[in-house]
């Protein structure tokens, strides 16, 4: 019998999670005291090939990329829930005892993301260089 | 007791491997110059050391010893909590990578893996989606234009892909049945190569929808649009400088080898020897146990040379292209592969 307790894997997982953000953090730290730091006023400008920052850069954006957000977190939540489905999909037929149990629910299910999609295209969501993107 | 020595033995696999990681991170900006240079018909670096080979150590130190400048316009808590991010969470998914045959395990000690949980595949899938952060708020922070477009650009390329990324193991999981990366490498054991996924188990589609969304998930190219030097100066990480720049540098490297180690994990059968059990297993344990890490680095280096291949021989996308293949192309050749492949285990059943 393996001694060691299966909770405890998650263990060195929170080490590498200290260690990683303790390196960048000593990274980062450590360039401030390493290196000499001469600075003019020229220099601590924003630097935007040479030209003077005209007002400042939070302006307004293209909504497009709000669309694509947005996009993202309903496919993603539709991609996460088809894991468990995934994970648990041979042992189906000997569960529910048909064959195509699993199958036929996961194709209405994505039978709906399908439309979605469809539906987004047909939409001009995703016409990224047409003007009647504009929404 | 033997919590503490469990505690101490993880201490000591982290750094060994964080370490490690750091080192073929370095290597391969080598390589990757290397490469390119012979593929541009010139030789790459080759003053510092034989063959170049000193040249990651000296870009470190002269990173190191650079000026560290903070612009006067950036909002300073984000600025400086982004390159901690995208690194930080570049190194983190190492942790659940097997990279030898975990059955090492002297008293239930494994050696050549740090963390075997049973959520593997989502820790990574996770971690990586955390990586967003780094970059979007890098842009917003420098209150630079470049940084803002290219941080947007980014985070809309990084989130559209991560879609066909996701979607794309589905057919993975299916067939071993777990998100353990452990037990989908041992599903693929039985015959070597012909029992590895991308062969064996038809996955070839969604190894190249893999393939693809992962060249742009760690902003490679031919999707290497957030840095177009020519459009955007050098996009998210324009106002960065010294070893801050050096930490988005890294974190883009560290992303590259965790992306081919899962690739090497979910359809090239991981640890496992292509010839199966026509060599081996050994008389000699030493070999048994060193044997499978040379396999494992051996896909991994292969992996990492095809990106580097692909930079060298491919020009970049379009941006409204790169949207458009992700959204229109890859998701539902995706979905197509998850239907394809549970009707295959359905008929095979």
């Amino acid at each position: 019998m393996n001694p060691i307790p299966y909770h405890w894997q998650y263990l060195p997982l929170l080490i590498q999670i200290v260690v990683a953000f303790g390196l960048g953090t000593s990274m980062i730290l450590g360039s401030r005291f390493v290196g000499r730091h001469r600075n003019s006023k020229t220099k601590l400008a924003a630097y935007e090939c040479g030209v003077e920052a005209v007002g400042d850069a939070r302006g307004r954006f293209s909504v497009r990329y709000y669309m694509v957000a947005m996009l993202f977190i309903l496919f993603d939540v539709e991609a996460v829930f088809m894991m468990p489905w995934a994970v648990i999909y041979r042992k189906l037929p000997e569960i529910t005892g048909s064959r195509f149990f699993g199958f036929w629910e996961m194709i209405v299910y994505l039978g709906f993301v399908a439309v979605g999609i469809f539906y987004i295209v047909r939409k001009g969501i995703l016409d990224w260089s047409l003007d009647k993107a504009d929404l | 007791m033997t919590i503490w020595w469990f505690v101490l033995w993880s201490i000591l696999k982290v750094l060994v491997v964080t370490v490690v990681l750091l080192t073929a991170v370095a290597y391969t900006v080598l390589l990757e110059r290397k490469v390119v240079g012979r593929i541009q018909n010139r030789w790459g670096p080759s003053r510092v050391g034989p063959f170049g080979l000193l040249q990651p150590l000296v870009d470190g130190a002269k990173l190191f010893l650079k000026e560290d400048i903070v612009p006067t316009s950036v909002y300073k808590p984000l600025y400086l909590l982004a390159p901690v991010l995208a690194l930080g969470c570049a190194l983190i998914s190492i942790a659940v990578v097997p990279f030898g045959n975990p059955e090492v395990a002297p008293q239930g000690f494994r050696i050549f893996q740090i963390s075997d949980v049973n959520i593997g595949l989502l820790v990574v899938l996770g971690i990586t989606s955390i990586g967003v952060y780094g970059i979007a708020l890098a842009g917003w922070s420098s209150n630079n234009k470049y940084s803002l477009m290219g941080s947007l650009r980014s985070s809309a390329q990084l989130i559209s892909y991560e879609l066909a990324l996701g979607l794309s193991l589905v057919g993975v999981v299916m067939l071993a049945g777990s998100l353990n990366l452990r037990v989908i490498v041992e599903s693929q054991a039985a015959h070597g190569l012909l029992s590895w996924n991308i062969f064996g188990g038809f996955q070839f589609v969604a190894f190249f929808i893999y393939l693809m969304a992962a060249y742009a998930e760690t902003n490679r190219a031919p999707f290497d649009l957030p840095e177009a030097e020519s459009e955007l100066t050098a996009g998210y990480h324009t106002e960065y400088s010294s070893m801050k720049f050096a930490t988005f540098f890294m974190a883009e490297y560290a992303n590259m080898i965790t992306v081919s180690c899962v690739a090497t994990l979910m359809f090239f059968g991981g640890w496992t020897s292509p010839l199966g059990n026509l060599i081996g297993p050994f008389q000699n344990q030493i070999i048994n146990a060193i044997l499978p890490i040379f396999w494992f680095v051996l896909k991994v280096f292969f992996f990492l040379f095809l990106y580097i291949w692909v930079r060298g021989t491919l020009p970049r996308f379009r941006y409204d292209q790169l949207m458009n293949f992700g959204w229109r192309y890859l998701l539902p050749l995706a979905i197509l592969n998850i239907v394809g492949t549970s009707l295959w285990l359905a008929l095979k059943q």
